[in-house]
């Protein structure tokens, strides 16, 4: 795995952290959107080792947790129901609703599986003609393709016992949220590669302009999250705001333009509650109407299922990188993964969980010894 | 057909001559302590097991001159597939509890076994465990010496379920638990991590990928032995099974009241099982072995332990990763390959895959 060895190189890197330093006379804040690049640059102490002029704001960019707490709900209420198989991404079993969780749901009886390709749903409905399958579809436009893939086969296919319940969220119009908050801090944005590597970078230009902030294209492993930054920071420095692209080795401009097909043969864009955050305008997909047939929403009736957020946390604020995540009082003491009250502290890509995991020894001593 | 090397049955070419008549699965008539389940005994287990001694409630064992103190360890097994690359349910339970009984510096000297299987196994499936679990019991030189069959209607259980409980000898003198880790000790892991893992998760329904990794299933009380009789002040051994060389390492720090610091770059892990866990969103320092140990030696000692490692077929890839730290009681931290620390927590429960 040569990819692993070459994107991580402590010499290379090193030049990196250095060209940064030097570059870097001022400071700046710079959001990585996605989750992904979250969790690496905790992991592998990017964010230490920068210079103190550069701060790292960690965005939404977790598809677990943005999924908001009224459509967890709708998912155990559909998951419990003796008729269904519930199939959903291994990440999402832990994501608290009101009052349990999917593995709660399992525990009591509930047929809860975790599938590695939404494919795999479709297959279980198949082999279970008696049975209603139902997938729980979230995430941004990375895993939107293959879960529009799902209905398409299910349409082609005639089947009749397989439904899905989407909560798709979009990256653009989260950045423009954010960039046009007026608490906001941010700089500039490192977009989240693997989002582009399907739609392309051509929504990202008018982005720019829009707010006048540098936006690059960045990928994952260590290097790429540095080269982004680098190429950021230069940008800032020079007093630009250009749509850069420093994941080329993945994204192109035009993007996966079967996949941008088949999403918009199944999906339209619509309003969206983030969990944590509130509404934000066009920054969802949802079934178009002649899918109402495999939309788990309609088939089981759970439209009216809301929930109000937990009062204590405030994965909001840390999710518009407005506070860090071991400024919340709730931090280490009412909130740890084993008792999470927001879905920042739930996934391994959650702002809150990565420094729960991997910075204890950097917060106070209270909050360290708290979980 | 039996083997004339080993003894063992053949039961891949195995058909049933006159006993265990009727049928070739499991009825639960095999549990119900009768003609049948003495049949399987007597045609199955024995043979597979090399077992050949008078049938008593319980077996009897001698215990060697010049020992004070029993190690005794039980542990079921649960493990799905059945039959993964490198291994099986039946090899696992053997090793996995004779790695129990040497993590106390204990010489195994004997297995007990429990079956739970559910109605409908074919008894080809059983006849395949049973020998592997005879055979591994055999390479190892601990004899299971007593055992157990209950069958469970069809629906209430996963095949075959295995329960193995071993005892074994401490040389006096030797004094191995995990409060025993002090500042200054060096940690070594015995070789490759997070095959084990890898290989029962590539055949797990809905995931199968391909990967030549195989478990590293394998008894490891003649390293132990090895590393004992150079430092019998070693003072930690632990096999990481399940939550990995992480979870052994944060137990210890806590049962010992210490810090502990590794290196990340210095831990072995095998190309593809990084290949594995990157795609899975995976830590390999979360995942499974089932043939390795993580020894806490005085550092004057770690030279020789070393050496004797690597005299061992199963340490050849035995390394320092880390030291044993006064600072941050309680909590592991690991050094990145960039230059960072981190904070290093115990795995929640099952790991579960990220999605992107």
């Amino acid at each position: 795995m040569k990819y692993l060895d070459e994107f991580n190189d402590p010499d290379l890197a090193k030049r990196l952290f250095d060209e940064i330093a030097t570059t870097a006379t001022q400071p700046w804040a710079i959001m990585e959107v996605c989750g992904g690049q979250t969790h690496s640059i905790i992991r592998n102490g990017i964010d230490q080792l920068l210079p103190d002029s550069i701060e790292l704001i960690h965005g939404p960019g977790c598809p677990v947790c943005v999924t908001p707490l009224g459509m967890i709900d709708k998912a155990l209420a559909i998951a419990a129901r003796p008729d269904v198989i519930f199939c959903s991404f291994g990440d999402m079993l832990r994501v608290p609703g009101s009052h349990q969780d999917l593995f709660g749901v399992k525990s009591m009886g509930g047929d809860v599986r975790v599938v590695y390709s939404p494919l795999d749903a479709v297959k279980i409905a198949e082999e279970h003609p008696d049975r209603e399958v139902v997938f729980f579809a979230i995430g941004f436009e990375t895993t939107a393709p293959p879960n529009a893939m799902t209905v398409h086969l299910a349409r082609e296919r005639g089947l009749t016992n397989f439904s899905i319940l989407v909560s798709h969220v979009l990256v653009p119009p989260a950045i423009a949220a954010i960039a046009s908050s007026p608490t906001s801090r941010v700089d500039g944005f490192l977009a989240a590669g693997h989002v582009c590597s399907v739609m392309g970078t051509r929504e990202y230009g008018p982005l720019v302009e829009q707010f006048g902030m540098p936006i690059v294209v960045t990928g994952f492993e260590p290097l790429d999250v540095l080269e982004g930054i680098r190429r950021t920071v230069a940008q800032l420095e020079a007093g630009e705001a250009r749509l850069e692209n420093a994941y080329a080795r993945v994204v192109s401009d035009e993007g996966n333009v079967a996949a941008q097909q088949m999403l918009s043969t199944v999906f339209e864009v619509c309003d969206r509650q983030w969990r944590g955050i509130g509404e934000i305008p066009a920054s969802g997909w949802r079934l178009r109407p002649e899918f109402d047939a495999w939309n788990a929403e309609l088939k089981f009736d759970v439209a009216d299922v809301d929930a109000p957020e937990s009062a204590l946390c405030r994965a909001g604020e840390v999710l518009q990188g407005l506070i860090k995540p071991h400024e919340c009082e709730a931090f280490g003491d009412e909130c740890t993964p084993r008792t999470p009250l927001g879905a920042t502290m739930v996934s391994g890509e959650g702002a809150c969980a990565a420094y729960y995991q991997y910075r204890r020894l950097d917060v106070p001593v209270e909050v360290a010894t708290g979980g | 057909m039996a083997d004339p090397s080993t003894g063992a049955p053949d039961f891949d070419g195995w058909s049933c001559p006159l006993p265990l008549r009727h049928t070739e699965r499991i009825v639960m008539g095999h549990g119900g302590g009768g003609r049948m389940s003495g049949e399987l005994i007597e045609h199955l287990f024995r043979p597979a097991f090399g077992a050949s001694g008078e049938l008593h409630d319980a077996a009897t064992v001698p215990i060697p001159v010049g020992s004070s103190r029993l190690a005794f360890s039980t542990d079921s097994y649960v493990v799905r597939p059945l039959f993964f690359p490198g291994g099986c349910i039946g090899d696992l339970a053997v090793h996995g509890t004779i790695n129990d009984v040497a993590m106390s510096g204990a010489r195994p000297i004997g297995l007990s076994c429990g079956f739970i299987i559910e109605e409908g196994t074919e008894l080809s499936v059983l006849g395949r465990i049973a020998e592997a679990m005879g055979a591994a019991a055999r390479a190892a030189g601990v004899p299971l010496v007593t055992g157990d069959t209950k069958v469970v209607d069809a629906g209430s259980g996963d095949g075959v379920y295995v329960n193995t409980a071993g005892i074994g000898v401490i040389p006096d003198g030797v004094d191995i638990r995990p409060t025993r880790a002090t500042p200054g000790d060096a940690i070594i892991v015995s070789g490759p991590i997070g095959e084990h893992g890898v290989a029962v998760m590539s055949q797990r329904d809905g995931l199968e990928f391909g990967t030549e990794i195989r478990s590293d299933t394998a008894a490891l009380h003649e390293m132990v032995a090895a590393i004992v009789a150079v430092c019998p002040d070693v003072h930690v051994l632990r096999d990481p099974t399940r939550g990995g060389v992480t979870a052994t390492l944060c137990e210890i720090a806590t049962a010992a009241g210490v810090g502990i610091e590794y290196e990340e770059d210095r831990v072995p892990v095998p190309d593809a099982v990084a290949a594995a866990c990157s795609f899975l969103g995976l830590d390999p320092m979360h995942i499974a072995n089932e043939g390795k140990l993580v020894a806490i030696v005085p550092e004057a000692a770690a030279d020789d332990v070393l050496a004797a490692m690597h005299a061992d077929p199963h340490g050849a890839g035995a390394t320092v990763i880390g030291r044993v730290v006064a600072d941050h009681p309680g909590v592991v931290t690991a050094r990145t390959r960039l230059g960072a620390r981190r904070v290093v927590d115990l795995p929640l429960g099952e790991q579960l895959p990220r999605i992107c």
